[in-house]
């Protein structure tokens, strides 16, 4: 007894100027630190009654600022313009993504991991805050509604200010009542604004590029140019006539050099004045052709490893030989670089008893981790700011931490006194991999009298993104490193005799992942080979892929309806104009259903411009419809732009493609109408950050092919193809 | 070197390295972070002012060629097509990571202070230069025409 009143004197006391509703480390809703640490909750309501979102996902254009503040708005009941957006420190205990149980933000699943987590906090503030106008107003609290900020019933009406010192004091509800889905107002609103419209309009939104702090350095680093290489020695003393810089010093790993200045322009310049003398033993010295040549003939010999559970390579074989027909296409994809807008930069500030890392952070555990090795500190003296993040399209989390592993050595070989800002520069970006890594398919699929596959003999070969890292043990499986293949042996259309093989190519450039993974390039393969084999077939490529789906499961049947819808809205039914063509493709990543109609001309001189294309998305319940259209929309331009114009080759080991003139990114000019349909549904939401992207690339690729050619290696010049 | 620049209706004086383009002077001098490094090369748009209301790229700018002239960046942007895009961004929700857009707000400003009824080509032709790697180009294009058709309304 004494200690529960401690307790509520302990609350009273807190409470009297904020509610604030979290999570404990057990998962249990929770208002005040059950561990005696520092409480991070998910919402705060100050005694005026200001809501604060704590987000756990960083906001790298995806809408996650919106989303997650959507559904604290809507249980909580107050409107969504009212509620402050705050991203959260690092604390994995409670901000985990419960997909990954490490603070971090990815494959889609901001959304589909939060939306129960976020709605329960709203929930539980809602509940206290209307037991403690109940409380006052001596009515039963079931008889009471909170709207709009507005605590209503018994006859009166008040702000939600009055009750947030008693609502603190309030028992915490162990399962809140969530919400009635009929009775949302925000969630699946169409007519929701973006929660960060106005910083990003009016240019004040801060970036991790935009830090400026008092007597901060800005370092920069001279990298190997062949991927591999080391520093064998360095000369800064040419560097010394540029007046900002500082100082220049070799990474404790050799790869590189670091150059400090004052300022972004003189690290730049002085940067250029340093001399270094490499050594490329074990750097990669070949160049793409080679490359490729080695991915093209590993596709084409038995594989390393097989994927696919079921029918054996012989008995693939043995049913090919039985097919009448044979469809057949060697493929070749090239590595790709990310290219966010804002290049890869954070800020190492030391701090009283450690440092404060401003970063636009995409894994705060993995970051975090990081730092504390690097600099040799404890977790609790490393806090981490999360700023907005300029795109990331998978480049700000790699496996190692990279660029913030970086900023950290610097950091370290300065006498700690002064904030360092790591910057790369966009060729830094295009020259510093993590790449999309190339790779090669060759297909074979045969086809019985009736035009039905018989057999799919599917070989992929590229370098593994999980092998090696800290995450294989959850990926790779029997050799298999499940993000080279995704999306072939797991594919939902109806393919007997389907057999997978594997072969990981060996080369220090280091690649990740890259918007939508695999599916980047296995979609564009799959949604090709499937246009082929209808053409060959004699079938009409839209029931040619729906007869595959027929009388499936229920990720059959949700394909087939994001198909259908396309297929309907595009007029895929009516004949195009003269001179043009429609491509379809349609493919399930990350949970979500994605089918895509893009409609091309063809000019007199033979060049291609894309007119028109048709999305629909099936991704369960939309929480906020225009910023999921929003994604669609950037993923097909995202997934466009690569298969009109970009490859990151190499001219021995050294990559060729040096800023935006010769990576050049889709403009403008380039595109056209995009209409997004999104299927009404009521399942629980999943990602649209990444599959607007898949099947973008082959939808294109298979309306080039009907009076066209026929694109297999990309971008889309390789085969001919040249746009207006 | 010693510089007189006038920039968002303040006269300042800076003194910063020879060859240091304006993007960085108003950037890690001025602080005034709203105009972005994109590409250094003029390629991507980020880093799009205003000099004497025209649209240029201030990452291939040096400061002396733009010294007598009024700079101004998306934090002074008060122009009648400046609020009038700025207007039609939020209503449309152009932005998603948001950071070309403080140059593609400028293009657009500076594309409709020059001709306030462009059509669909005109668009697509004056904003080429402004990349952005969300591709929300569809809402940009369309964002302008609002745009321009608030201006309309206001005239």
């Amino acid at each position: 007894m004494t200690v529960t009143l401690s307790r509520r004197n302990l609350l009273h006391a807190a409470s009297a100027v904020a509610l604030v509703v979290g999570f404990s480390p057990r998962g249990a809703l929770a208002v005040t630190p059950t561990d005696g640490g520092h409480f991070n909750p998910f919402v705060k309501i100050d005694a005026d009654g200001r809501v604060t979102a704590v987000v756990k996902h960083f906001e790298m254009g995806q809408g996650t600022s919106t989303g997650l503040p959507t559904l604290i708005a809507e249980e909580l009941g107050v409107d969504l313009d009212t509620v402050a957006v705050e991203f959260a420190p690092s604390d994995a205990r409670r901000y985990a993504n419960l997909r990954f149980r490490t603070q971090g933000t990815g494959a889609s699943t901001s959304m589909a991991n939060s939306y129960l987590q976020y709605r329960q906090a709203g929930a539980a503030a809602r509940e206290m805050l209307l037991a403690a106008a109940a409380q006052e107003w001596n009515a039963d609290p079931s008889t009471l509604f909170l709207s709009r900020g507005m605590i209503a019933g018994a006859g009166r009406s008040e702000p939600i200010s009055r009750f947030v010192g008693a609502a603190a004091a309030m028992k915490v509800p162990e399962r809140p009542t969530l919400k009635n889905p009929g009775t949302f107002t925000l969630i699946g609103n169409p007519q929701t604004s973006r929660r960060d419209n106005g910083p990003k309009i009016d240019g004040s939104v801060r970036f991790a590029m935009d830090v400026q702090l008092e007597n901060q350095l800005v370092a920069v680093v001279r990298r190997s140019p062949r991927f591999g290489g080391t520093v064998v020695s360095m000369d800064a003393s040419a560097a010394g006539d540029v007046p900002g810089f500082v100082n220049a010093a070799t990474l404790p790993s050799n790869a590189g050099v670091v150059v400090y200045a004052r300022d972004t322009w003189s690290a730049f310049q002085a940067r250029e004045a340093v001399a270094v003398e490499w050594s490329f033993t074990n750097a990669e010295s070949r160049s793409s052709a080679e490359i490729r040549s080695t991915l093209l003939g590993a596709v084409n010999a038995p594989p390393e490893f097989v994927v696919r559970e079921g029918p054996g390579m012989d008995t693939a074989a043995a049913a090919l030989g039985r097919s009448v027909q044979t469809v057949e296409a060697e493929f070749f994809l090239p590595w790709l670089c990310h290219a966010p807008m804002e290049p890869l930069t954070c800020t190492i500030e030391p701090t009283a008893d450690g440092v404060t890392l401003h970063d636009g952070c995409q894994s705060p555990s993995s970051a975090h981790r990081a730092l504390a090795a690097v600099l040799g500190l404890p977790m609790g003296s490393i806090r981490i700011n999360t700023l907005y993040a300029g795109g990331s399209f998978g480049r700000r989390a790699t496996m190692t931490a990279d660029y913030i592993v970086e900023a950290a050595q610097a950091f370290v070989m300065t006498d700690r006194t002064r904030p360092v800002k790591l910057v790369w520069s966009r060729e830094d970006d295009l020259a510093g991999g993590a790449y999309r890594p190339a790779v090669a398919h060759r297909v074979r699929v045969g086809l019985d009298g009736n035009g039905d596959i018989l057999a799919w003999d599917h070989r992929i070969a590229g370098k593994s993104i999980f092998k090696g890292s800290s995450f294989e043990q959850w990926v790779v499986r029997n050799g298999v490193d499940h993000s080279s293949v995704e999306g072939v042996p797991d594919t939902l259309y109806r393919i007997p005799g389907m057999f997978v093989g594997l072969t990981d190519l060996e080369s220090p450039i280091t690649v990740s992942w890259w918007r939508s993974v695999g599916h980047s390039h296995t979609a564009f393969v799959m949604e090709s080979m499937m246009d082929m084999a209808a053409k060959a077939a004699g079938r009409d490529p839209v029931s040619w892929r729906l007869d595959h789906l027929r009388d499936g499961s229920s990720d059959q049947r949700r394909l087939a309806d994001v198909l259908r819808l396309a297929a309907r809205e595009s007029g895929w039914d009516r004949p195009t104009e003269p001179g043009r063509a429609r491509g379809v493709a349609a493919h399930k990543s990350f949970g979500t259903y994605v089918a895509q109609v893009v409609e091309v001309s063809r000019d007199a001189a033979g060049a291609t411009a894309i007119e028109r294309i048709t999305c629909a998305v099936d991704c369960g319940l939309a929480v906020n419809p225009d910023v999921v259209k929003a994604q669609m929309e950037g993923g097909i331009g995202y997934g466009i732009g690569h298969v009109m114009r970009n490859e990151i080759t190499f001219d021995q080991g050294e990559v060729v493609e040096w800023n935006f003139p010769d990576y050049e990114p889709l403009r403008i000019s380039d595109i056209d109408r995009i209409d997004v349909h999104i299927m009404q549904s009521s399942a629980p939401p999943t990602g649209v950050g990444e599959p607007g992207v898949p099947p973008a690339g082959p939808a294109l690729a298979n309306a080039i092919a009907v009076d066209g050619p026929r694109v297999t290696m990309l971008p889309v010049a390789h085969n001919g193809v040249r746009f207006a | 070197m010693r510089t007189n620049l006038r920039v968002n209706g303040r006269i300042v004086d800076v003194d910063v390295p020879d060859g240091m383009p304006l993007l960085w002077v108003l950037r890690d001098e001025l602080k005034l972070t709203g105009t972005k490094y994109g590409c250094g090369v003029a390629s991507c748009g980020a880093c799009t002012v205003h000099v004497d209301g025209v649209p240029v790229r201030s990452c291939v700018t040096l400061p002396e060629d733009v010294e007598g002239t009024e700079v101004t960046t998306i934090e002074g942007l008060a122009t009648r097509q400046g609020r009038a895009v700025q207007q039609a961004w939020a209503e449309l929700n152009v932005v998603q990571c948001g950071y070309c857009q403080s140059g593609q707000i400028m293009s657009a400003a500076g594309l409709l202070a020059e001709n306030d009824q462009p059509d669909t080509d005109g668009i697509d032709e004056f904003m080429a230069g402004n990349v952005c790697r969300c591709a929300t180009y569809q809402r940009i294009r369309a964002a302008v025409a609002r745009a321009a058709e608030l201006l309309e309304d206001d005239s």
